[in-house]
């Protein structure tokens, strides 16, 4: 299974106005397999990254996610992928769990209290499950993120900025994640910090 | 793999969630935040209130002996006043996703039809509210004599659902420009024009009293307003909400 999935970019480029931040992005990611996206402020990393999730529309070129012999376009395959940026904003006036509960609901997974903390357990929330999002310091909001991301355990899992707002636990999390992440699927990872280069098995600079 | 996997874990990138059992979360989601936020509630009860007060002060009670036309006065008066407080609210259930940047979270979660359904639900509990609030405000404060009640709550509650049939896809359209409120008031006028003229009509002759064989008219006019706006959203929505 993990071996048929493939995440493919054709030609993608992204625009604003009259402004080009993106031409002719073309890879092929496997499972097990990570791209690191490098670049300055402003070299269309994230916009990139929002693509791949079907969030942004590009201006030309295709992306394709294909898991066995069936393909889809990225807003078609909602359950494929797992977003963390900071951009993600989940609900302030939620708590933890609440978001996390909603969001299973929505996407259509059975889940179970327990299996909520467990999550929030292993994302370094532990305890604070009941508490508003609001009451929460940036660095337990990108957490939370990660929550979000995996709670689907996504065959795509897209980083932006992965560690930003992170101590060094925090870090390790994100070590972590894309290590599991390799067992079975792609990870997409955006930074601008020379030292995330090292998650990638490629890397490719923009700007 | 753990034991979290095999619960919470989908394997089908493309299975969706059952349409009614996640349009109901969210609904209760926007619920559960607006009891905590009051972004919109405040604005629609404090609107309402003080538009009916408004009209108290300045016209005292309408009486049946001050004026032959009185019913259709009174019902015109009492939907702008739902019109307007409306216009306060309805829009937020959207605008407040956008603007609290929880949109993408949200689109990548969730079938748009869902969302759909859930922000009309919400809209629909908001807009009854309100209009109980403003319907009972109205009848006191003014001295309204209503004639045939429950006919009178029947058209109210039509045309509530054409109110947010019409509204809800507005609000999703509009969440996203700059110019929210002037926009989504030239936007739905519009479509609420005949909606309007139909409840003002079906309400006067609640107010008169009069049967239901004057009310089956309007409430069939409502009636297919909304499934006809209701429909036309769910074809339309996916275009509005992606990017």
């Amino acid at each position: 299974m993990t071996n048929t999935i493939r995440l493919e970019l054709n030609d993608v480029a992204v625009e604003y106005g009259a402004r080009r931040v993106l031409a002719g992005v073309t890879f092929d990611l496997r499972a097990g397999e990570t791209l690191v996206v490098a670049g300055a402020n402003g070299s269309g990393k994230s916009s990139l990254l929002r693509v791949i999730c079907g969030l942004q529309r590009p201006a030309r070129g295709t992306v394709t996610i294909r898991i066995g012999s069936a393909t889809y376009g990225p807003s078609e395959a909602l359950q494929a992928l797992g977003w963390v940026a900071p951009d993600l904003q989940l609900y302030r006036e939620l708590t933890a769990i609440e978001n996390l509960a909603f969001f299973a609901v929505v996407r259509g997974l059975r889940h179970r209290q327990e299996d909520l903390e467990a999550l929030l357990d292993e994302v370094g929330l532990g305890g604070r499950g009941g508490d508003l999002l609001a009451a929460y310091s940036s660095g337990m909001a990108q957490r939370l993120r990660y929550a979000y991301a995996l709670l689907h355990n996504p065959p795509v899992l897209v980083l932006d900025e992965p560690t930003v707002t992170f101590d060094e636990r925090g870090v390790a999390l994100v070590e972590r994640v894309i290590a599991r992440q390799r067992e079975h699927g792609i990870t997409v990872i955006a930074t601008n910090d020379p030292r995330e280069e090292r998650f990638g098995d490629y890397v490719l600079r923009l700007g | 793999m753990t034991a979290r996997d095999t619960e919470l874990s989908s394997r089908d990138p493309v299975r969706e969630a059952p349409l009614l059992a996640a349009a109901w979360a969210v609904f209760r989601k926007d619920v559960r935040s607006e009891l905590r936020t009051r972004y919109a509630l405040n604005a629609v009860i404090l609107f309402a209130a003080s538009t009916v007060v408004a009209l108290s002060l300045g016209m005292g009670p309408l009486t049946a002996s001050r004026n032959a036309d009185l019913p259709i006065i009174q019902a015109g008066l009492l939907w702008i006043a739902i019109l307007f407080a409306a216009f306060t609210g309805l829009a937020r259930a959207f605008v407040q996703e956008e603007e609290a940047r929880n949109a993408a979270a949200l689109r990548l979660a969730a079938r748009p039809a869902a969302v759909f359904l859930g922000k009309l639900l919400f809209n629909l509990a908001l807009l009854l509210l309100l209009v109980a609030l403003t319907t009972v405000l109205f009848v006191i404060m003014l001295r309204v004599q209503v004639g045939n009640p429950m006919m009178l709550a029947a058209i109210l509650l039509a045309g509530s659902l054409g109110l947010v049939a019409a509204t809800t896809l507005i609000a999703a359209i509009i969440a996203r420009a700059s110019v929210k409120g002037a926009l989504f008031a030239v936007l739905s006028f519009p479509l609420l024009a005949p909606l309007l003229v139909v409840a003002i009509q079906g309400s006067a002759a609640a107010l008169l009293g009069r049967g239901w064989e004057y009310g089956v008219g309007p409430l069939q006019v409502l009636a297919g307003y909304t499934i006809a706006l209701v429909v036309a959203s769910l074809f339309l929505f996916n275009s509005v909400w992606e990017p």
